[in-house]
């Protein structure tokens, strides 16, 4: 039975199902990142992930275009930002009743808007979902190819996208004021730039990540909506940057990490045959994940300007 | 410097008015600064200097009154036209990215945020350029939060050099440095003023305003006072004019020196924040002596303070009071050892702002049974103690129910005077008690301090103002990354002695520093 458990980690099944299981967890990590390295936490998160859910697949449903669905879902991520942003930048409300406000306000419109939307069907409407795209000439390595190439095109997005938030944070001006702005924004003020742009536009970038990665679930990992479908994922997301000391790259190795518990979770229960109760085997990418957080958070420095609104004028 | 005076206006400020509710922060203010010269704004806390460099850099809108720099009349509000119009400042609290790198922190907002990528190489060979050029030397890759305090003062004056800044404000740029690093300060100014430069020099220390300076504008609520060439003044007529009063310096009679009161041996600890740990720290306290503790802040001073004030416990050593050693150290112990404690924050730490006089006065005391009986309160009682300390220490302030965070500082700190002098205590500690006080203030908490060494009281005064600990002390003891020197009497040794060892240096031996002294002269 061991050696079963260990067989796991062998098959290209389990890890092409962690890829895709870390993919919505990416994008929203991301999301997360952006405004977290801005200064500003978005306990929104989980409100917009279902908010991207759901618009991007009505969208589809309502006869759009798949990236049509996504574009949709991005904007509606971004709106919600927006507010998130107005609420705490200008006007420097707390950042964790703000979040949650919006995180309640999110989920709840989105339910109303579903109800309201489709009253008469009683089991959930189905989409075309995006299809697994092998990359020519790469599906081919073999193991690897078949892991990492032969996703469906979000989640390649998803991987793309850590490398731009990797660059702009690192690489280009407009990065460099966003960081400036989680640690000092007195400083990005007497250099002439604006904070309170600097900030909303993180939150709304941010906001729209977080709602690309509520998307993937409804129109890649699955073809329909279902209520409390994002099922907690933006609150690991939160942990995921704590873990990635907010880092992209080691934020991605976070999402990763925990998309394979909870791949190797559900096949664990299969090979364990009823022995264990499978309520053991769900919550072990949660203890995993506090563990993790013990050891590696303890000594993360985070932005030291996370959590502290700025007024212009006040010092 | 003559020749400097004939140099063309760059600066213009005309008519300059703020105010802040009923407070006139600036009232109608008009200057010229021409090419080359460096102006002094002197003035006391609270006179309106940083309000009117703030507005001059655009951090606040003016009510009335127009800035023209170069010619062009500058619009309000706007820091980014302020750095166009090739204006620099470097504030007194650092604007700097503790986490981010030097290069990181001069860069920022100077390259268009739509670039696709930052240009790294040109960025640093600038900054080295420059750094060369003013002797300004400072390590471009280096994070800031390893850099000294004058290290992160010469990062914000090139972050002002790096855009071509013509015009340099400095807001009491002398605040945090050390005697050594204020030397290197200066001829870091007359460099640049060879260079073309002008500059506006903000203070309230006379001696450095007669050493740098052209000209002296003198400030004092809010109003331009004076205006006088600084060759033709002296820090006399100065003073008299930032004060508008003359100010008598106190006089400090023979030390009665009794018995130890308190002491710390080989203590260690913990810091507090940002602060050094505790080192093997000795000291003893001896009744009807005020010893200073002098150094530049973060050097350990904040957790020494806790430690006496029963917030911090020592990992190591020993506290004793009055020759008995003391086994667990709280604040209430403190308190029951009539330790007397004026906290270096009044803000943060000392009072409740949004609590009143009364509730604040009695709030070390509230359990004993002199404001309270079963567990309620005698309001009478307390009532009575505050309006006692509101008239033995003349503080101004409505009524005994007014919130704390409506009075002024000077009368904060005349109320936590009140509160850590009540019941006689055999010791204080004085933390920071005149920063950002002004000068009536300051002479008010000197006498009392005064008034409580010749009672008997043994006095620890912890101060980074290094005129005040050498007029009050009858010993000096300096604090560097945690450690403490030995103690000098009053005289033993000169500012430089205690400036080197400000900076960390000669802890080692440092018993015997002061018969070093003619080394120093041959």
């Amino acid at each position: 039975m061991l050696l079963d458990a260990f067989d796991i980690f062998l098959t290209t099944g389990f890890w092409v199902a962690a890829i895709r299981i870390a993919s919505p967890l990416i994008f929203a990590t991301m999301g997360e990142l952006i405004c977290e390295r801005a200064g500003v936490l978005n306990l929104g998160i989980e409100g917009i992930m279902t908010v991207g859910a759901f618009t991007g697949w009505f969208t589809v449903y309502a006869g759009g275009d798949l990236w049509t669905g996504v574009m949709v879902a991005a904007l509606s991520g971004a709106l919600f930002g927006l507010l998130h942003g107005f609420l705490t930048v200008p006007l420097g409300l707390s950042q964790h009743v703000t979040g949650i406000g919006i995180t309640l306000l999110a989920t709840s419109l989105t339910y109303f808007t579903y109800r309201v939307a489709l009253s008469e069907s009683t089991s959930p409407p189905k989409i075309e979902p995006f299809q697994p795209y092998p990359v020519p000439g790469l599906s081919e390595i073999p193991f690897l190819g078949e892991i990492l190439f032969m996703q469906t095109p979000l989640t390649y997005l998803a991987f793309i996208v850590v490398a731009m938030v990797a660059w702009v944070l690192y690489r280009t001006p407009l990065g460099l004021a966003v960081r400036a702005a989680g640690e000092n924004p007195v400083a990005v003020e007497a250099q002439g730039i604006s904070v309170t742009a600097v900030r909303v536009g993180a939150v709304m970038v941010g906001s729209a990540l977080m709602a690309i990665g509520g998307a993937f679930l409804t129109m890649s990992a699955f073809n329909s909506f279902f209520f409390e479908m994002i099922n907690g994922r933006g609150w690991i997301c939160i942990a995921l940057v704590v873990f990635g000391s907010w880092r992209p790259g080691k934020a991605l190795i976070g999402a990763i990490l925990f998309a394979a518990f909870d791949a190797y979770q559900v096949r664990l229960q299969q090979v364990t045959g009823g022995v264990i109760p499978y309520q053991i085997f769900l919550m072990l990418p949660y203890v995993l994940s506090i563990v993790a957080l013990i050891v590696v958070a303890r000594r993360a420095s985070y932005p030291k300007a996370l959590m502290v609104p700025y007024q212009k004028g006040e010092r | 410097m003559t020749a400097q005076q004939s140099g063309e206006v760059v600066l213009n400020l005309s008519g300059i008015t703020k105010t802040f509710g009923p407070l006139v922060a600036n009232d109608s203010i008009s200057f010229s600064l021409k090419q080359g010269e460096v102006i002094a704004l002197l003035g006391e806390n609270g006179a309106g200097k940083t309000t009117l460099m703030n507005i001059l850099f655009g951090h606040y809108v003016a009510d009335a009154g127009t800035v023209t720099a170069f010619g062009h009349e500058l619009p309000k509000g706007d820091p980014q036209a302020a750095l166009d119009a090739k204006i620099g400042m470097v504030h007194q609290h650092f604007t700097l990215a503790d986490n981010m790198t030097v290069l990181d922190n001069i860069a920022l907002g100077t390259q268009s945020l739509f670039r696709p990528s930052f240009d790294r190489a040109k960025a640093k060979q600038r900054i080295v350029s420059h750094a060369e050029d003013f002797g300004l030397s400072v390590d471009p890759d280096a994070l800031i939060a390893d850099l000294s305090v004058g290290e992160r003062q010469r990062v914000e004056i090139l972050k002002a050099l790096y855009r071509d800044a013509r015009i340099l404000i400095l807001d009491e740029p002398t605040a945090v440095l050390t005697p050594l690093e204020t030397d290197a300060l200066f001829r870091t100014l007359k460099m640049l003023v060879a260079k073309g430069l002008s500059i506006i020099f903000i203070s309230h220390k006379l001696q450095e305003v007669m050493a740098v300076s052209d000209r002296v504008l003198v400030l004092r609520g809010g109003k331009m006072v004076g205006e006088e060439l600084t060759a033709n003044t002296d820090r006399k007529a100065l003073a008299g004019l930032m004060v508008g009063e003359d100010i008598q310096p106190p006089k400090i009679s023979e030390p009665q020196t009794g018995k130890t009161v308190f002491k710390l041996k080989g203590v260690s600890a913990k810091g507090v924040g940002t602060g050094a740990d505790l080192q093997d720290i000795f000291l003893e306290l001896k009744a009807g002596e005020i010893t200073g503790l002098a150094g530049v802040s973060g050097n350990g001073q904040a957790a020494l303070a806790a430690l006496i004030s029963g917030t911090l416990s020592p990992s190591k050593g020993s506290i004793d009071i009055n020759g008995e050693a003391i086994r667990s150290w709280s604040p209430r112990s403190a308190l029951a050892h009539r330790i007397g404690r004026i906290p270096e924050d009044r803000h943060a730490v000392g009072m409740i702002g949004d609590m009143s006089v009364t509730e604040n006065v009695v709030s070390e005391r509230y359990l004993g049974s002199r404001f309270s009986k079963m567990g309620f309160l005698n309001w009478g009682a307390a009532r009575r103690f505050a309006e006692s300390i509101i008239r033995d220490f003349d503080v101004k302030c409505p009524s005994p129910e007014a919130r704390v965070r409506l009075l002024s500082g000077g009368n904060m700190q005349k109320l936590i005077l009140g509160r850590a002098f009540d019941g006689d205590p055999q010791m204080i500690l004085a933390s920071q008690p005149t920063r950002g006080l002004d000068v009536g203030a300051v002479s008010y908490v000197h006498a009392q301090l005064l008034k409580a060494r010749a009672r008997g009281a043994a006095i620890l005064l912890i101060s980074e103002d290094l005129d005040e600990v050498m007029t009050l002390s009858d010993q000096i003891i300096v604090m560097s990354k945690g450690r403490l020197s030995s103690p000098s009497k009053r005289g033993a040794r000169t500012i430089a002695d205690l400036g080197t060892l400000m900076a960390g240096h000669g802890f080692e031996g440092a018993s015997d520093i002061s018969s070093k002294e003619p080394d120093h002269a041959a």
